[in-house]
């Protein structure tokens, strides 16, 4: 291993230096951008030129508050993600766990048909969706995001978990059985601890995509059961935009997700460093 | 009665029949060995008396109770993987306590039982230890102690030294035949290697192609092997095989006939390099490898057929000198031209 020396400052490094802060700085912009905006008047906001040094006001997230319940937007959005998160981990285990250790001559088939289905625009499905979920009474209620969210990320899942299972060993599942163990024991005591690192980061990844979802949240949900997408965007309204209310209320919504993905990173890298068997 | 019976058991992979109808009766606290080529089906007839593949047709009885359609888990067997499958998020003592705590037996006997085992196997200062920090010998070790401590019917083992290198091979390969002699427990081994086949077996399984070719102890396959296949799978250099043809002169001293066709098969130490000009057949030396016990000289008639010779001497010859090849008569095995003996040394078989 290579032990790190003081480097040189050369031509070649300050290049490359400069493009990595470019490239992040140009990513992080809109979300600065989006931050400083939250804590202007809507005046300041719009200003021209652009303020960067201004005396930042919490006016917007009062407003905010006021306007439209955050706390209920808020929770619709936890628990849509993590009930839909939870049953597609459910669904998917079993499935991955099939294709990963008992698999068939169809089984790469089946992994590329459940790929495929996120390849087609979601637009696509919005009107018999839709429909379905009206005959159904399922429009504006979370258990109609849950269905829909769950299904969506079912793909993601399956292939995510199929791809963490396949690196275990068959053969330690073999002994389980060999030891006596029925399925859930070789599940529970075995599979799971084995893979809890698959479980962490398909999870993680599946929680912050159904947060994240804006497409069905906005044309299935409304006051009662909308997310936090729904809160962004009642802010683009007809009667026009409102800059330092629109940031504002982004603000709100990403930041529990943001917070949360920061905290588990660290939590993944440590699941997922496994000692070798052989 | 036998312990263990096989009767007809045959497996289909798609449309490749992979296990062809195998017939064997194993006797309580025998070690049995499979032995056969890559591809022979060895492993796959051992995952069948598992319970990890299902059975096509046939039937497995064990100790009276037929078994066929029995989960893994039900069949009371043990098994130490070529991998050793050791669950690595479990330390040696809970790796080895598994089954037992699966079966909800008394936490003070699991104890007494691992600490037992522990100490036939030398991991007593391991147990606290995870895989990860256990050498290969090591592993092994705990994976042939998770399968003793379920004190099972019938231990199952699938190439169980083929991780190892050579020296610790040798070591281990002892130490599972000193526990077999100890714990006196039915035993089915796997292996590609004969030397393994022949140190640890009571009776070996020689397969090919998914069929069992012969049956019997080690020496009796060395004797007396049933066909060509066995007698060549089984000693170290080959059995020398000619044919008819490039031996004309010899086949009325050997009382075969010449208008056959058909083959000889004669053990490295049934042949004897000798002068020029003397022996039964005239051959140049090709290759000499002295191992210090034992020297084996590759020689090539001027017909083409290579015959290699073991001797304990040590040899003035060199590579390249011409030889005369000397053959105990007595030692000839004779096979007919679809391989199957027809002859043995000191013991006529009926042609068949």
């Amino acid at each position: 291993m290579r032990v790190p020396t003081k480097q040189k400052i050369r031509p070649g490094n300050v290049l490359r230096i400069s493009a990595a802060w470019l490239v992040t700085l140009v990513l992080f912009f809109p979300l600065g951008w989006l931050f400083l905006t939250a804590f202007k008047t809507e005046l300041q906001a719009i200003s021209v030129p652009p303020l960067v040094l201004f005396t930042p006001t919490l006016e917007n997230f009062h407003e905010v508050q006021e306007r439209s319940d955050y706390m209920q937007y808020a929770l619709n959005s936890l628990i849509t993600s993590v009930v839909s998160t939870l049953l597609g981990l459910a669904i998917a285990a079993p499935a991955a766990y099939s294709m990963a250790f008992f698999s068939t001559r169809r089984t790469r088939d089946i992994l590329m048909w459940m790929l495929s289905t996120k390849m087609m625009p979601a637009v696509g499905a919005l009107v018999p969706i839709y429909v379905l979920a009206q005959k159904s009474s399922l429009l504006d209620t979370r258990l109609g995001l849950i269905i829909i969210f769950t299904l969506s990320n079912l793909p993601i899942m399956v292939w995510m978990l199929y791809s963490h299972f396949k690196d275990i060993p068959g053969e330690i599942l073999e002994a389980t059985r060999m030891d006596g163990a029925t399925l859930w024991q070789e599940f529970t005591r075995v599979l799971l601890p084995l893979s809890l690192g698959g479980f962490a980061s398909t999870g993680l990844l599946c929680l912050v995509l159904s947060w994240n979802e804006a497409f069905w949240s906005l044309n299935l949900s409304a006051a009662k059961a909308g997310t936090l997408a729904t809160l962004i965007a009642s802010y683009s309204s007809p009667e026009g935009l409102f800059w330092a209310k629109l940031s504002a209320a982004s603000l709100m919504a990403i930041a529990p997700i943001v917070v949360f993905g920061w905290f588990s990173q660290k939590q993944l890298v440590q699941g997922l460093t496994f000692g070798a068997v052989k | 009665m036998a312990f263990l019976q096989l009767n007809g058991v045959e497996k289909y992979f798609g449309d490749a029949h992979v296990i062809r109808g195998i017939d064997l009766q194993i006797k309580a606290g025998e070690f049995i060995v499979f032995v056969g080529p890559s591809g022979c089906g060895k492993s796959t007839l051992l995952r069948l008396i598992a319970g990890l593949e299902s059975v096509d047709a046939g039937a497995i009885v064990l100790d009276g109770r037929d078994i066929t359609q029995e989960a893994s888990s039900k069949r009371d067997l043990a098994m130490v993987f070529q991998s050793y499958a050791l669950y690595p998020h479990m330390s040696v003592y809970e790796n080895m306590s598994f089954a037992l705590s699966l079966a909800k037996v008394d936490e003070k006997i699991i104890r007494e039982k691992v600490e037992r085992a522990a100490s036939i196997l030398d991991l007593t200062p391991y147990l606290a230890r995870t895989p990860k920090d256990l050498s290969g010998g090591q592993r092994q070790r705990v994976a042939i102690g998770r399968a003793i401590v379920r004190e099972p019917k019938v231990f199952l083992f699938d190439e169980p030294l083929s991780n190892l290198d050579a020296a610790l091979r040798g070591q281990t390969r002892v130490e599972i035949a000193n526990l077999h002699r100890a714990l006196g427990a039915t035993t089915i081994y796997v292996t590609h290697d004969q030397v393994e086949a022949m140190t640890l077996a009571d009776r070996v399984v020689v397969l090919r192609d998914g069929q069992i070719e012969q049956v019997g102890t080690p020496l009796e396959l060395y004797d007396r092997p049933a066909n060509q296949f066995v007698a060549q799978f089984i000693g170290t250099p080959r059995m020398n095989v000619l044919a008819f043809k490039d031996i004309e002169p010899l086949l009325g001293a050997l009382n075969l006939p010449s208008n056959e066709a058909g083959f000889i098969g004669l053990r490295p130490e049934s042949v004897t390099v000798v002068q020029a000009g003397t022996g039964q057949l005239q051959a140049k030396i090709e290759i000499i490898e002295s191992l210090g016990a034992e020297t084996l000289i590759y020689v090539r008639t001027p017909s083409g057929v290579q015959l290699v010779a073991r001797q304990t001497a040590r040899t003035q010859l060199r590579v390249g000198d011409a030889a005369g090849v000397q053959i105990d008569m007595a030692q000839v095995h004779v096979f007919s031209d679809t391989g199957r003996v027809q002859r043995s040394p000191s013991l006529t078989v009926s042609k068949g």
